[in-house]
């Protein structure tokens, strides 16, 4: 393979990890706050189609972004409601959000499969910056949304490690009762990251269906959102770490097709099949560890917090 | 006066106050579905009653209904078994189609055999497949903890796609007309059907396993054991029973099970291996073992009812709204009776101030959580 190969393999990878990147790092702020959220998959799906819908009716796919977040936000909601109001299991609740989403999306997007996205997001030069050799081109000749993305990275990083409010998020996550006599507003706090995670799922899906496929097809996040939890463990509740496993997701997740360019013939169904060996793989690598991983998972996560079991 | 709202532990055991609370939620999770049909343009009375219909109406729906229930009823079982003991296998999905691969596989290789023999190995050999597909993340967790959740999930896929690598490949039919299929089966193969119908043999097997399942669970000392584990694993550890190995049991037989499913979807329905086998039969059956509380007796009613819903679903689709407003029901209805656990477990009092001084109350009211 010449350079030339080897660098739209890598720029590609960045495209295909970055809807995956967006779902890991709200789930990263939803876990933080001891909430494990397992309807990613599900309002992946939400996003994907009515970011699609909304770009269609407006034309505009910021407004597509912006509907596909809200719509991401509001089945967040459900879940919040269910697991921190009504204690219900995050588990249970976490696979009916992801049920209730796949149905929906169908629901909503039978009249929109196979109409061509009306709009979408192109791929577009940062001045300067592209003429980095190696990097320019695989970084910096993506579109507007991957460059968003970055700037997430450093956004949550700093909100997480570096201010007032990430400390106070780390403290419900890790132990709420205390975090509770420390005087902070604990359910608050886990509504508000659920909704900040559901936010980030809705933008994830609405990238694949306005910059990366770009059209909807039922379905169509195919357990991207399963990879974006599991890549939470990955990366140890890191968004940098995130973004990194992201692109060796979105790397194995476009291997199948490149494959095929270069005339090799292997069945396209074992090359699909790649991401998810190496999830699988991945987690069994992980939990076989231990220690470090142990210590970076929120020591609150999946439990409901009773204020009266303190 | 300000009133205010506390919430107060407590524990509702009685099974009938529990089936009507999720009675309740299922009713309710019918408005809110109602609601959004009418939200979006559709009739919701006339919805309901075409899937009442469509069920109902006919002997052939009816039957149709059947012919769900046992691939929904087996796959249920099957996660029964292992949500019994908190491990959430969700691969039912997968394990249905490596279930029905490897009875594909018999039945493609064995043609030969009589029925007598050929059947009861190909029902062997979908239980083998669908265990071992669930011994990957069983293995992994027994060992390593190793969340099973995400990988029974990720190997659902896995098998989908080797399902769909097999028909369009290998094993496809070469006078197929290029369709994702294999040949069809000897009749040996076939599992009998009654009548004209095609409600097969499957529905017995079903029965009889959720019997067996019964007496095993509630009967058996065994049984009693896989209960008291999935209650407490610290207390079954003190009692010594084998925690790593209940694991790898507990996934064993109920990815078992589901293989199983894909088994009689095979030879009872479809006659060969093709693709898009199950439409998410694993998917509803994980709500269906949740709502029946893992008993095996509810699970049958309840994959009839859910039987129902996916017959109902196909019927309102000539009325124009998609198959997929089934599943949409599928999850309200887990999000309302979810919801209504709520009320099983706590209490919700609600005080005037001048009660509030009650001894205990004081740090109850300051927030409302």
């Amino acid at each position: 393979m010449d350079y030339q190969g080897a660098i739209s393999i890598l720029a590609a990878a960045v495209t295909a990890g970055t809807p995956i990147f967006y779902a890991s790092l709200g789930e990263i702020l939803c876990e933080k706050s001891g909430n494990l959220n397992l309807g990613v998959e599900g309002m992946m799906l939400v996003g994907a189609v009515c970011g699609f819908q909304a770009a269609v009716l407006t034309g505009n796919p910021w407004l597509g972004i912006l509907a596909a977040m809200l719509a991401g936000g509001m089945l967040s909601l459900i879940h919040a409601f269910l697991t921190i109001t009504l204690k219900a299991s995050q588990v249970v609740s976490g696979l009916a959000l992801t049920i209730f989403g796949t149905g929906l999306s169908s629901f909503i997007g039978k009249k929109l499969i196979g109409i061509p996205a009306p709009v979408k997001f192109s791929k577009m030069d940062v001045p300067v910056l592209s003429d980095i050799p190696l990097l320019g081109p695989i970084l910096f000749h993506q579109d507007v949304l991957v460059y968003i993305s970055y700037l997430f990275v450093i956004v949550v990083w700093i909100y997480l490690y570096h201010t007032n409010w990430g400390l106070k998020l780390k403290a419900v996550g890790e132990n709420p009762a205390a975090a509770d006599a420390a005087g902070i507003y604990v359910a608050r706090i886990q509504y508000v990251h659920v909704f900040l995670g559901g936010l980030l799922a809705g933008m994830g899906g609405a990238y694949l269906s306005l910059a990366y496929a770009p059209s909807w097809l039922e379905n169509m996040t195919a357990g991207r959102g399963w990879i974006a939890v599991a890549l939470v463990i990955f990366a140890l509740w890191d968004p940098a770490r995130a973004l990194l496993g992201a692109y060796i997701f979105g790397g194995l997740d476009i291997l199948g097709y490149r494959v095929q360019a270069l005339g090799i013939t292997v069945s396209p169904f074992l090359m699909k099949m790649i991401p998810y060996l190496f999830t699988v793989g991945v987690l069994i690598f992980i939990s076989a560890k231990k220690g470090k991983h142990h210590t970076a998972a929120p020591a609150g996560l999946g439990i409901a917090y009773h204020r009266e079991d303190r | 006066m300000i009133s205010l709202l506390k919430i107060e532990k407590r524990e509702i055991n009685n099974p009938y106050i529990l089936t009507a609370i999720r009675m309740v939620g299922i009713f309710l999770a019918m408005v809110t579905g109602g609601i959004f049909l009418q939200f979006t343009g559709h009739e919701p009375l006339a919805v309901y009653r075409t899937m009442t219909e469509g069920v109902f109406g006919s002997a052939y729906g009816f039957n149709e209904t059947i012919v769900k229930t046992i691939p929904l009823l087996l796959a249920a079982l099957g996660i029964s078994v292992a949500f019994r003991m908190k491990l959430w296998n969700i691969g039912a999905e997968g394990q249905i189609y490596v279930g029905a691969i490897a009875a594909s596989g018999i039945a493609l290789k064995f043609g030969y055999l009589p029925a007598y023999l050929l059947i009861p190995f190909m029902l062997l050999g979908g239980f083998a497949g669908g265990a071992v597909w669930a011994l990957v993340p069983a293995v992994a967790r027994a060992w390593w903890g190793t969340n099973e959740t995400i990988t029974t999930l990720m190997m659902n896929y896995i098998g989908i796609l080797w399902t769909d690598y097999l028909v369009f490949g290998p094993w496809k039919d070469p006078n197929g007309f290029n369709f994702p299929i294999t040949p069809e089966f000897s009749e040996t193969a076939f599992l009998p059907a009654f009548g004209k119908t095609r409600v097969h043999m499957g529905i017995i097997i079903a029965l009889l396993l959720a019997g067996i399942l019964y007496v095993f669970i509630y009967h058996t000392i065994l049984g009693y054991e896989i209960r008291v584990a999935g209650e407490n694993s610290e207390a079954a550890r003190y009692a010594g029973m084998k925690v790593t190995w209940n694991i790898l049991l507990a996934l064993f037989i109920s990815g078992g099970i589901a293989g199983v499913a894909g088994m009689t979807e095979v030879a009872g329905i479809t006659h060969r291996l093709q693709s898009g086998l199950s439409p998410g039969y694993g998917y509803s059956a994980i709500i269906i073992a949740w709502l029946s509380r893992l008993n095996p007796i509810a699970i049958v009613g309840v994959s009839f009812l859910f039987g129902g819903l996916l017959v109902g679903g196909y019927a309102v689709q000539t009325s124009g709204l998609p198959a997929s407003t089934a599943l949409m029901l599928q999850g309200l209805i887990l999000f309302f009776v979810l919801g209504g656990e709520f009320f099983t477990r706590y209490r919700v009092i609600c005080y005037q101030n001048k009660v509030a001084k009650r001894e205990g109350d004081v740090h109850g009211l300051s927030r409302s959580n």
